[in-house]
């Protein structure tokens, strides 16, 4: 086994073709987990937390577009700026882990370990994130949607990179919410994302209650007939109601964590929390 | 491109030769099986309790979810490096005075946390501390007496800078 440090993103491609099954690590807050527990033990590892060309971002103000390199870490994303540009995503990650893992984790590693529980995806499926793959032959860039395919299954191909996140920044008042037995330290066992876009759309996008990241097509379509954006509007009764749609959407399932039944009503509670937010008038 | 069959590891200030060691093993196994400093203790080895915390480059996190050989040329600094033998700390001083520790188990990742976050946060809230020093677990002491003594520094430290 070696461990290699590239100095920079080609050599970490050429290395990485020459041995496509290597473990790729970043923060190694997944992945070190899996070693110590004797659940693999790799041949060779690239470490790429520290590659310049991921540790960037890029804030767009034309496009209004934030490009976020994929080994900038949780503590990062917590930063005033990033609650200014993406406070959906900055919300979640300040309950990721403890200071300690959020030091380390980085969005990138999120996205690769692709878990339906990653408190980083609703917000980037609520976004409609784009996400930007490398390999030694070249780039292609994935809706976000497209990359998850299933719990921990990503459409990432051998020999590549996550290089980067592309994410809109809007006007508009998006948050993050997730129920777990503490406030800290905690695998969320229900997650909500609710984003108002520039268009007026509000989104929604739930986490650890199916395969993937689920959007709420049915709760999304209810909101644009219910919801005031003149007044910052939206009636209780009608809150309730695009709560029990968003919970019809769910799929969860009874795991060690918790059940299905406790967290289609978490879904309900968070999805009508997260709206009353966005429209605490009325 | 440096393959490190054998690697350096610069913990303290000092440099240290790691040869002969699995490629896998974490900083956390390092420090303590291999550089013999026992400071850093190891309990979940998942990231969870925080017994295990260490500075690199300036950030605190887990040395088990570190794998040592990735963080060649990085300045690492463990409990060993926060003071002098026998000469404790600030923070170290008002754990003893709180009663902050009682097994002890916990401590040397509580003392590292606190350093990071007063250094951070100079005059911490209530909310502040126990948001910063989420990722510690302490099975004896409650952390009410851990919380006293991170408040009993921020005045020492306001008093004399
Ligand atoms: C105690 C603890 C608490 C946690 N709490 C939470 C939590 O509350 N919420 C949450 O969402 N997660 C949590 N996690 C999980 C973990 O911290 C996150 O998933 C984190 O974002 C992973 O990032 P990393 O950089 O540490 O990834 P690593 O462990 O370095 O890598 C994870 C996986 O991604 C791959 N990978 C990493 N970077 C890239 C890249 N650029 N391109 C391609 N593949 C890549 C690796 O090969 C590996 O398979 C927790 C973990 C621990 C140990
Ligand atoms: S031993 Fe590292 S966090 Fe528990
Ligand atoms: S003093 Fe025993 S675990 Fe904290």
């Amino acid at each position: 086994m070696s461990v290699l440090i590239p100095a920079t993103l080609a050599q970490a491609l050429s290395a990485l073709d020459d041995a496509p099954s290597s473990m790729v690590l970043a923060g190694g807050t997944d992945a070190m987990v899996e070693i110590n527990g004797g659940h693999r033990r790799p041949d060779s590892v690239i470490a790429v937390g520290r590659l310049a060309e991921l540790r960037t971002w890029t804030h767009d103000v034309i496009s209004a577009t934030l490009r976020i390199g994929a080994a900038v870490t949780y503590a990062e994303l917590e930063a005033d700026q990033f609650r200014r540009w993406v406070p959906a995503l900055s919300q979640a990650a300040r309950t990721v882990g403890s200071p300690q893992i959020r030091h380390a984790a980085t969005l990138g590693g999120n996205v690769a370990t692709c878990s339906p529980a990653g408190d980083g995806l609703p917000a980037l499926s609520a976004l409609d994130a784009i996400v930007h793959l490398v390999s030694i032959t070249g780039q292609r860039s994935v809706p976000f949607a497209e990359f998850m395919v299933g719990p921990k299954r990503t459409s990432l191909r051998p020999g590549e990179l996550i290089e980067a996140i592309t994410v809109p920044v809007f006007a508009g008042w998006q948050g993050y919410a997730k129920v777990g037995v503490r406030n800290a330290m905690v695998i969320s066992n229900a997650g909500a994302c609710l984003a108002v876009d520039d268009e007026g759309g509000v989104r929604l996008a739930l986490g650890s209650v199916g395969p993937t990241i689920i959007r709420c097509s049915q709760a999304e379509a209810f909101a644009a007939t219910v919801v005031d954006h003149g007044q910052r509007a939206v009636s209780e009764a009608d809150a309730v109601e695009f709560g029990r749609v968003a919970a019809s959407e769910a799929r969860p399932i009874d795991d060690h964590r918790s059940t299905a039944d406790y967290r289609r009503h978490a879904i309900a509670v968070l999805s009508r929390r997260l709206l009353r937010r966005a429209f605490p008038n009325g | 491109m440096a393959d490190n069959e054998m690697y350096a590891l610069h913990v303290n200030g000092t440099r240290h030769e790691v040869a002969d060691a699995w490629i896998g093993e974490s900083l956390l196994y390092v420090l303590r099986e291999r550089l013999g400093l026992l400071g850093s203790k190891g309990a979940c080895e998942q990231g969870e309790c925080g017994s295990c915390s260490v500075l690199v480059d300036d950030e605190l996190v887990c040395s088990c979810l570190v794998l040592a050989a990735s963080a060649v040329g990085q300045a690492i600094v463990t409990i060993e490096g926060i003071a002098p033998h026998g000469a404790p700390s600030d923070v170290q001083r008002a754990f003893v005075e709180c009663g902050a520790v009682q097994c002890g188990f916990c401590t040397p990742g509580l003392i590292m946390a606190t350093h990071a976050l007063l250094e951070r946060t100079p005059q911490p809230t209530g909310s502040e501390i126990r948001e910063e020093l989420s990722g510690n677990i302490c099975r004896c002491t409650g952390y009410g007496r851990i919380i006293e003594a991170v408040q009993r520094v921020a005045v020492w430290r306001s008093i004399e800078p």
